[in-house]
């Protein structure tokens, strides 16, 4: 990868050790995806936020980098561990060091949003804009159904993104990547949003290269929207899906696939918890489940996770309240995902919809999972 | 073994015991950050660190969050001494070069598995080589 002057400077530390280390990440990422040189990026969206995720390794650096460093393009974040209104439950501990990442990132200049959905909660730019997403749910989602341009950025490549405003003009970014060469041939009855999860975690798998095209499934509503992105960002590296395409390559998703998956991650028939909310639940979603749970109770704890924006937006058109009258609990500016919510000791199992959740809820948080669509935890789980 | 034309990823020199898997790895899930230990009982090197090694392995996948992953196992003195991938992904670039572990990828035509080989690896970044299947 070739770079201007003013970048090989930089790359050089002539402009201070933080834009130094971001070039450097730069530059990996660059010969890593076969870029010939940066871009200009308009928006960067970074993951790493959550304390359990980057640790007390992650910490420090961000302590440390944010003490010189500034975004110099729009960056949001996503969710940290907790919501900063209900701190209950949650170790003091836990609290102080979460708060010392989100302002490591708020010195920097980030907005908090502390979200998985920027998508949802942001104006968006115009088709074809080159954005550096590293939230995977957010990066399929923007390359397949808004026509951003962005890899399937690391935390840390997305950090480098937004203190240089450059990102390495690759992969996705370039036409030929977001054509397809493999296609999924579906012969499945899509019934839920939970099956679009099967399939999103089927192709990620399945599929090596960036771009995959999905054949035989209908234009797709929001909410199955995000469980196929959520999903498919989650099992593998690609970062994009075509509705129908023709492709060399052909694999098939079918009961067999399907089943296959709920055996890998559904590892229980029922628990004391239900989660909703990976990614955060949008409005669309807030209303189906108010619309299914109304006049009901949960028979579970069952808790909600969204942004702070949604939930402010369901505060104002009564919809957070209904939701509230079943019995569910809001959290916002966190997510199912790595939540300090949901430990191993509290909990031995949880019930959720969402496929992303059952990976990290089972891989990370040790706890097993029954997935079921948000219709059946709704019919079993209200009275 | 001497394998050139490699792609510099991540420059610097590193030597080890190579831990070798097919299976792609999620740093973030699958690995324990202080020790280095694979704690997935599905993925092929269960129960195995990635301390000190030269790692090979086809790329990583999952949770963008596995570049701090990899910075992290640094920081506690577990990371892999060098990294081969078959095609070296975004995270784990970005992770390494944020480490200072080196990194290669394979160059086009060469399989993963020629690797599987010998008690100790090298992999010379700057030089675009890597040297298994010595002791």
């Amino acid at each position: 990868m070739e770079l201007a002057r003013d970048e090989e400077k930089a790359l050089e530390g002539n402009s201070g050790e933080a834009l130094a280390t971001a070039y450097r990440i730069l530059v990996a990422i660059g010969e890593a995806t076969g870029a010939k040189k940066l871009a200009p990026v308009k928006w960067a969206h970074i993951s790493g936020v959550n304390y359990n995720t980057i640790g007390d390794g992650g910490m420090r650096f961000l302590e440390k980098f944010s003490a010189s460093a500034k975004f110099a393009i729009k960056t949001t974040i996503n969710p940290m561990g907790y919501d900063r209104c209900k701190p209950e439950d949650i170790p003091q501990s836990f609290q102080e060091r979460q708060e010392n990442i989100a302002s490591s990132y708020e010195r920097m200049g980030a907005k908090p949003s502390f979200t998985c959905t920027p998508y949802e909660v942001f104006e968006l730019p115009q088709k074809g804009t080159v954005v550096s997403f590293a939230e995977s749910n957010a990066a399929v989602f923007s390359n397949s159904l808004l026509g951003l341009r962005t890899n399937k950025e690391s935390a840390l490549s997305a950090l480098a993104s937004s203190v240089t405003g450059k990102t390495p003009l690759s992969d996705l970014r370039l036409e030929e990547a977001r054509n397809p060469k493999t296609a999924i041939e579906s012969d499945f009855d899509f019934r839920t949003e939970l099956d679009y999860g099967l399939l999103g975690y089927f192709a990620g798998k399945a599929v090596k290269d960036s771009c995959v095209a999905l054949n035989n499934i209908n234009k797709l509503d929001t909410i199955q929207a995000k469980a196929l992105c959520a999903a498919m960002g989650t099992s593998g590296s690609c970062g994009m899906f075509t509705l129908g395409g023709k492709a060399k390559e052909k694999i098939s998703f079918g009961k067999k696939e399907a089943q296959a998956v709920m055996d890998e991650l559904s590892t229980a028939d029922d628990a004391d918890i239900i989660t909703l909310g990976s990614p955060q639940l949008g409005i669309n979603e807030l209303k189906l489940l108010a619309k299914l749970t109304e006049t009901k109770k949960f028979t579970r704890r069952c808790i909600v996770f969204c942004s702070r924006t949604i939930y402010n937006s369901a505060l104002k058109i009564g919809l957070a309240g209904k939701i509230e009258k079943s019995g569910a609990d809001f959290r916002c500016d966190s997510c199912t995902c790595l939540t300090p919510y949901v430990t191993k000791d509290r909990y031995d199992a949880v019930i959720t919809n969402s496929v992303k959740g059952a990976y990290y809820l089972s891989k990370s948080n040790k706890v097993k999972v029954a997935l079921k669509d948000i219709k059946t935890i709704a019919e079993e789980y209200t009275q | 073994m001497i394998i050139s034309n490699c792609r510099r990823i991540v420059g610097g020199t590193g030597e080890g015991k190579p831990l070798f898997t097919i299976q792609p790895i999620n740093f973030l899930a699958m690995v324990n950050a202080k020790t280095g230990t694979i704690t997935d009982p599905l993925h092929e090197l269960y129960g195995k660190s990635v301390k000190g090694s030269v790692l090979i392995f086809p790329y990583a996948i999952g949770s963008s969050v596995s570049a701090y992953a990899l910075y992290s196992l640094k920081e506690y003195g577990s990371a892999p001494s060098a990294v081969v991938c078959s095609k070296a992904d975004i995270t784990t670039a970005s992770g390494c070069a944020l480490a200072n572990i080196p990194v290669v990828d394979l160059p086009n035509g060469i399989p993963l598995s020629s690797l599987k080989q010998g008690l100790q690896a090298r992999v010379e970044a700057d030089a675009r080589r890597i040297i298994v299947g010595f002791s």
